[in-house]
């Protein structure tokens, strides 16, 4: 009796819990297809509807409809560049068991903008395959380096230890990157670009080269929930279940140094999204990581999508790179996780 | 009694040393900016300018050009290298220096706010500055306080806040009706390129004010650098202490910092250079102060001359602080220390 009791208890909570999940899943989605719709329709320019529907299908007869061209690749970049980040930053926080993980936090992003810039300002690389390689080179490195700081000293990497040597090398790399670009002109984009990430000035042929890497690194993070889900239970237990622990941090990794290399080389450093995206949607959908990767995938995309939208109002008719209103939204989410971590800590 | 005595003038003697020569350093570094430029400018001929000889085309070089760029940076670098010092002295870390935890960089979104958007200048700008430096200072405290001021903790908020004070700046930088690189540069690392000889006057005065009152409360830095408990047991009131020394120590750097913008990495490069060359000899305010001037004039030098194409200080300063940023977080970690 107490055992069906219990059982039917059980299940119920299982279907309470998937539904709602469920539910969450049709909520993110609707947003993002509104963000979406927005970011195609919102900007300096005001676009009538018909154009904005002849624009959509390829015609570029006017300004109005030619304006509305370049806002397509644009949204699709934003899309891509956001799940990939908040993707990269949810596979950290699982890889490393800390909460303060993300591409931009923990350096990689800058590490990716500072190879390139060298690449770029010293050694005449030009292709964008050759771009995309060093960013990834870049970020692994940065990724290898921060890590190996970190763990130095007692205690091993603890959270905060890990996000001081993360902080610490992105301040030091982007005083670098301004000084590899300053006495070049003629980098793409100059200085501003390679500090703070945009994704403006986006093209079809411009994000074509970066698709592959992103597609490879979306299904390795992807198909690494199982193995995130038995590191979170700690090392020895993951290894008792089976889990070739070192195995499984290194592909899940490479995973997202992958998608933040692939993306920093193409829109620059964008910060806190990684942050704060897994985290939020940790409180909706909880800890299982089946649920949560591709749940911030989806967070991400609308996140940057929106932060491109706000960037596009808030100084018309100039625009804000959506580096800086992901800062904005960020930093002071990540204030507010650094409070929360236990005193013993520091 | 005479091996202590013997062991305290030694010390002492050190410590004279050390500020002579540093002292030496910077007038030197000055002298260099004065007569060496695009054309060398004889020390001779320098002099009876600074004088009020007219010589034909030595003059306007001297008084437009070289004097306010050399007094600028000195100016600059000794309350950057002070400022600096104070603050990793009263936290008792390193990291705790006024550019990383965001203190620079609230002057410096105030500064830009106010000159851009309010087209406000002169001295009401340095006020203002100064007031949003100190405004950051209470918020990181107040953010990072939780059964006390822990020392990482204080450290990442104050990186969190930078890091939304630096987007500040490009934000307001962006809605700029003529956003020039020039302007950039100075605002997010510091430059001397629009050194003008008024904006050395407000400078000299906080230097010699906030200076002044710190170099009176060296020895209670001294005895808070042993920590709160002892410093306290001493018979120091550490609250009182804590408050005065930190008030003056933004001022210095915020005013600064609305003159120069925020010179990457002198306020944190200057005090542990100070300890090297000092070493526990005695005071490292006076040293700091002085390295953090020969820092700013021999980079903007660098920048100027040395390299190809034209750098502002702050890119040089940045580049030497970078690596030496991360070699302090290695060390500190190996070693073990609670950062």
């Amino acid at each position: 009796m107490t055992q069906t009791l219990q059982q039917s208890l059980a299940t119920n909570a299982w279907e309470s819990r998937s539904s709602r999940r469920r539910l969450w899943l049709i909520a993110t989605l609707t947003l993002l297809v509104l963000l979406c719709a927005l970011s195609i329709t919102v900007g300096t320019r005001q676009v009538v509807w018909t154009n904005l529907f002849a624009a959509l299908g390829g015609r570029i007869d006017n300004i109005d409809q030619a304006a509305v061209a370049v806002r397509i690749p644009r949204t699709v970049l934003a899309l891509l560049a956001g799940a990939a980040l908040a993707l990269a930053g949810a596979v950290m926080q699982g890889v490393t068991r800390n909460p303060l993980a993300d591409p931009g936090i923990l350096g990689l992003n800058m590490g990716a903008s500072l190879a390139v810039v060298i690449g770029v300002a010293w050694f005449d690389v030009g292709s964008a395959y050759a771009y995309i390689w060093i960013a990834i080179f870049g970020a692994a490195a940065t990724a290898v380096f921060v890590f190996t700081i970190g763990s130095l000293g007692r205690g091993g990497a603890t959270p905060l230890k890990l996000a001081l040597a993360g902080a610490a090398t992105t301040v030091a790399f982007s005083s670098l990157v301004i000084a590899v670009v300053l006495p070049r002109s003629d980098i793409a984009g100059g200085i501003r670009s390679w500090q703070i990430g945009g994704v403006g000035g986006a093209t079809f042929d411009r994000l074509e080269p970066v698709l592959p890497f992103l597609i490879v690194g979306f299904v390795i993070t992807l198909l690494s929930a199982r193995r995130l889900n038995s590191l979170a239970l700690g090392d020895e237990l993951a290894a008792g279940l089976g889990e070739r622990v070192v195995l499984a941090r290194a592909t899940a990794g490479f995973g997202a140094v992958l998608l933040a290399g692939a993306t920093t080389a193409i829109c620059g450093p964008i910060g806190f999204v990684g942050l704060v995206v897994p985290h939020l949607c940790r409180m909706l959908i909880g800890v299982d990581h089946r649920w949560l990767l591709p749940f911030s995938a989806i967070g991400g995309a609308c996140l940057l999508l929106a932060a491109d939208v706000v960037g596009r109002l808030v100084v018309r008719p100039s625009e804000l790179d959506v580096g800086i209103v992901t800062a904005f939204v960020g930093a002071p989410f990540f204030i507010w996780i650094v409070r929360r971590q236990r005193g013993r800590e520091l | 009694m005479t091996l202590v005595r013997e062991s305290r003038r030694s010390r002492a003697r050190r410590h004279g040393l050390a500020v002579a020569l540093l002292t030496a350093m910077a007038v030197i570094l000055f002298a260099l900016t004065l007569s060496l430029g695009q054309s060398f400018t004889p020390p001779v001929d320098v002099l009876r300018v600074l004088l009020g000889e007219d010589l034909p085309g030595v003059t306007f070089t001297i008084w437009q050009l070289r004097l306010p760029r050399a007094l600028l940076g000195l100016l600059a670098g000794l309350s950057f290298g002070l400022g600096g010092v104070v603050f990793q002295i009263l936290l008792r870390n390193p990291l705790a220096s006024p550019d990383i935890i965001g203190i620079s960089w609230g002057a410096s979104a105030a500064a830009v706010f106010c000159i851009v958007v309010l087209s406000l200048s002169g001295p009401l700008v340095s006020v203002v500055a100064v007031a949003a430096g100190l405004a950051v200072a209470l918020l990181v405290t107040v953010l990072s306080f939780r059964n006390g001021v822990g020392g990482t903790r204080f450290i990442l908020v104050g990186i969190g806040v930078a890091a939304m004070l630096e987007s500040a700046i490009a934000y307001v930088l962006s809605t700029a009706p003529s956003w020039t690189l020039q302007d950039a540069m100075r605002w997010l690392t510091g430059s001397l390129n629009s050194a003008q000889l008024a904006q050395s006057l407000p400078l000299a005065l906080v230097l010699a004010g906030c200076g002044g009152l710190l170099l009176t409360r060296g020895r209670d830095l001294e005895a808070l650098r042993m920590g709160d408990d002892v410093a306290a047991a001493l018979g120091i009131r550490v609250a009182g202490t804590r408050a005065i020394v930190i008030s003056a120590g933004v001022g210095m750097i915020a005013t600064a910092t609305a003159a120069t913008g925020p010179i990457a990495f002198v306020a944190f490069l200057s005090g542990p250079i100070a300890a090297r060359i000092v070493g526990n000899s005695g005071s490292l305010l006076i040293p700091s102060a002085l390295v953090g001037a020969s820092l700013v004039l021999l980079g903007d030098y660098i920048g100027q001359f040395l390299l190809p194409g034209r750098y502002p200080v702050g890119v040089v300063t940045g580049a030497l602080g970078a690596p030496y940023l991360i070699y302090l977080i290695i060390r500190t970690n190996r070693s073990g220390g609670s950062l």
